[in-house]
């Protein structure tokens, strides 16, 4: 990418750190000049919402551990500590558990404003794969961070998925036993989720630097779905366009996690979940966090154990090689008239395996997310690869400065617009 | 609050057609399910009917601490603090509130010296002292609301059976199901008042069972809104049962309210801060975004390509 090494050190300290260390440089490449297509609308500014949400998860999350006990007995009542006497502690505690949805939501708008544009088509497939990898990183650790109140949803939520993994033929119920550290759910379990809950996020902030990385090697993709041709004409600079447009997302969002978290704060919960966790009572429903519905929809739709894990993992898996199954020469469903629309029908499906998935299993729901989890995988396996043979495209524009202004006769874009933006306005 | 801004999509604001488009997908979709899903539960339905009768939803009740300006009332805490004393406190445990909890600003509004009077009335455990006995003294401010039994196994055995559920976070673990489309309609009308309203509905809702109806086991009670409808508590209070200085009617559904209030306290006793605060972000939050929305367009127009001179 264009747009390196612009950088010039001004003072004579300045001159004698860069040599020996870049690092002021590195930051000034990546988030100051660093070129943005010009056409980007408001679903590329999810990223950084997402680094938001990282570095406050982690945050939140590193002063609730000061006051948490991972201990079964204790969790419970040091989780209601926080709660009632720990300073903002009601804060800090809502805030994390109401981030986990936000950062949630963030990335599965990212996600599918991928699936959208085709932005995980050549050269960008490691940087889907990266991000496909944090996703299932961010599953983990939200798992594991949900059983830690040890109320009755943590407990039987974890009982629920450990026990997928007796599913394993041969091996599973020892492996259920390695996890749990013992023969059921208990303080070990308990012991060892926290420890790889305050573990996982710094593994994923790893991998959002390889992602970053990994980004920041091939350019961004934009709604056109055309490479940049000319920098000085298709892009601008991150900094002021880019950093501007991402914080007035971002003061956006936040406004809407504010909402939840000060006004309706357990809506994203379960009531079941403020009761102490107890082996011996069974909730009538046991039901996982919103974001994982849809995959327990599928879990739940195969009738067999192994089939119904191997389908839910399945999913997963497939996103990992999507960039291949997909045929298509033109990235944006923009230009695609028939991906849009299986697009929307696929969102449709996603969001119908969710409400499934909260719904008991017993039929008609059954009937349905049978249906619904044989159109997930045929919209991959079989819709994507054979529309990109068969879809007749629409013409792509020339360049992106193209898309935006219309086959521009006369007009030019001001000298060193890219260059230097801090000039203007 | 997402204040003066157009959402972009492709670059321009989503025309007509592909809002046809997307409509038209979504409709196919879910069509295609519903009528596959509709025909299956058709067959199906049938045999359902004659089961377990029909719970319905605990009424909503108007209640000071909803919205975005909620706050509790102190003087229906306090009178839900009385039928919680009076009444419930033979057999629900109060753990998770200390005494100092009552003197607490957005609360029950008792000062220190009210708060120290009620904890007095209390005794509890404390030791080992220099002899290694166990003693009873009176409460402090700073010591739990002792428990209604020294444990579980005492509990049920005092109760036929039934263990009676700790009232600290009763009015956050209990609610009933929404339904679509009011668990979205909820989001923005912030209803967060199931429990109260469970709560309540539960006290007003002993009657007698309807012809046909019996007990799984000897000893429940039937209950309108109790899911499946048999409880094992009795009735627990009556009309006129606690007396009320204030004029307030003395009636089972006013007691409904009001311990069920307390009981939302108890569960959430910084509830009145958390809403107080909550308004304060989100007006600094819609000024600061539009702030930062003028000068986002200031600088985008500094993108717009010029005419050549």
């Amino acid at each position: 990418m264009q747009g390196h090494s612009t950088y010039q050190p001004k003072s004579g300290l300045a001159k004698w750190f860069e040599s020996r260390l870049p690092i002021v440089g590195l930051v000034h490449s990546s988030a100051v000049a660093y070129p943005v297509p010009r056409n980007l609308n408001y679903f590329w500014t999810f990223g950084g919402i997402l680094v938001f949400m990282l570095v406050a998860q982690i945050l939140t999350g590193v002063v609730l551990a000061m006051h948490y006990t991972p201990e079964a007995t204790k969790a419970f009542a040091s989780v209601e500590k926080i709660m009632r006497d720990v300073n903002y502690g009601w804060l800090l505690r809502y805030l994390h558990a109401n981030g986990a949805s936000m950062f949630f939501i963030a990335v599965y708008i990212h996600i599918f404003r991928g699936m959208y544009y085709g932005s995980y088509k050549a050269p960008r497939e490691i940087l889907w794969i990266l991000g496909v990898l944090i996703f299932l990183l961010m599953m983990a650790t939200a798992f594991m961070g949900y059983v830690l109140p040890w109320g009755q949803m943590s407990f039987w939520g974890a009982t629920v998925i450990t026990n997928l993994f007796s599913a394993i033929p041969g091996v599973g119920q020892a492996v259920v036993t390695w996890l749990w550290g013992g023969f059921s759910v208990d303080n070990p379990t308990l012991n060892r989720f926290f420890a790889l809950h305050y573990l996982l996020p710094f593994m994923i902030a790893g991998v959002v630097v390889l992602h970053i990385w990994a980004l920041h090697h091939v350019g961004q993709n934009n709604p056109t779905g055309v490479e940049v041709k000319d920098f000085r004409k298709d892009t601008l600079p991150f900094t002021p366009y880019a950093t501007i447009k991402d914080g007035f997302a971002l003061v956006c969002f936040i406004a809407f996690f504010a909402w939840f978290v000060f006004y309706i704060p357990n809506y994203l919960g379960h009531a079941d979940n403020y009761i102490e966790a107890n082996p011996l009572v069974t909730p009538a429903h046991i039901v996982p966090e919103w974001y994982f519905l849809p995959f327990y929809a599928i879990l739940r739709a195969i009738p067999s154990k192994l089939g119904g894990v191997l389908f839910m993992f399945g999913a997963i898996a497939v996103l990992f090689v999507l960039p291949w199954l997909d045929t298509s020469k033109v990235r944006s469903a923009k230009y695609r008239p028939m991906f849009k629309i299986f697009f929307w029908i696929f969102v449709a499906d996603a969001v119908i395996l969710g409400w499934l998935g909260s719904k008991p299993a017993e039929e008609p729901y059954i009937t349905y997310a049978r249906i619904a989890t044989a159109w997930y995988f045929i919209h991959f396996l079989i819709v994507i690869p054979v529309l990109g043979r068969i879809e007749k495209t629409k013409p792509l524009p020339a360049s992106i400065a193209e898309s935006v202004l219309g086959p521009s006769g006369g007009h030019s874009f001001p000298a060193g617009a890219a260059a230097s933006p801090e000039t203007k306005g | 609050m997402i204040g003066p801004m157009t959402l972009r999509f492709e670059g321009k604001t989503m025309s007509l057609r592909s809002l046809r488009a997307v409509a038209a997908a979504a409709v196919i979709g879910l069509g295609a399910l519903a009528g596959a899903g509709g025909a299956l539960a058709a067959g199906g339905e049938g045999a359902q009917e004659g089961g377990a009768h029909h719970t319905p939803q605990p009424p909503m009740q108007k209640w000071t601490f909803w919205g975005p300006f909620g706050k509790f009332d102190p003087a229906q805490l306090q009178r839900g603090f009385k039928i919680y004393k009076e009444v419930c406190s033979s057999c629900h445990s109060l753990s998770l509130v200390s005494f100092r909890n009552l003197m607490e600003p957005g609360g029950l509004g008792f000062n220190e010296g009210q708060a120290r009077a009620i904890a007095n009335e209390y005794e509890v455990q404390d030791g080992p002292n220099d002899q290694g006995e166990m003693f009873t003294r009176k409460a402090r401010l700073s010591d739990a609301f002792p428990k209604a039994f020294p444990n579980e196994q005492a509990a049920r055995a005092a109760n036929g059976g039934a263990y009676p559920p700790d009232f600290s976070l009763l009015a956050k673990a209990r609610t009933y199901e929404r339904g679509f489309p009011w668990f979205l309609w909820d989001i923005f009308a912030q209803y967060q008042e199931q429990g109260p309203d469970y709560i309540h509905a539960l006290l007003v809702g002993y009657e007698e069972p309807p012809a046909g109806a019996t007990p799984a086991a000897a000893n429940l009670h039937y209950n309108k809104y109790f899911p499946n409808h048999w409880i094992a508590m009795a009735k627990p209070i009556q009309d006129g049962q606690v007396e009320y200085t204030d004029g307030t009617p003395t009636t089972v559904d006013q007691y409904g309210k009001d311990v069920a209030a307390f009981m939302m306290w108890a569960a959430e006793p910084h509830l009145a801060a958390r809403k107080a605060t909550g308004f304060v972000v989100l007006i600094w939050l819609l000024v600061f975004g539009s702030l930062v929305y003028l000068v986002k367009k200031r600088i985008w127009a500094g993108a717009k390509p010029k005419p050549i001179a």
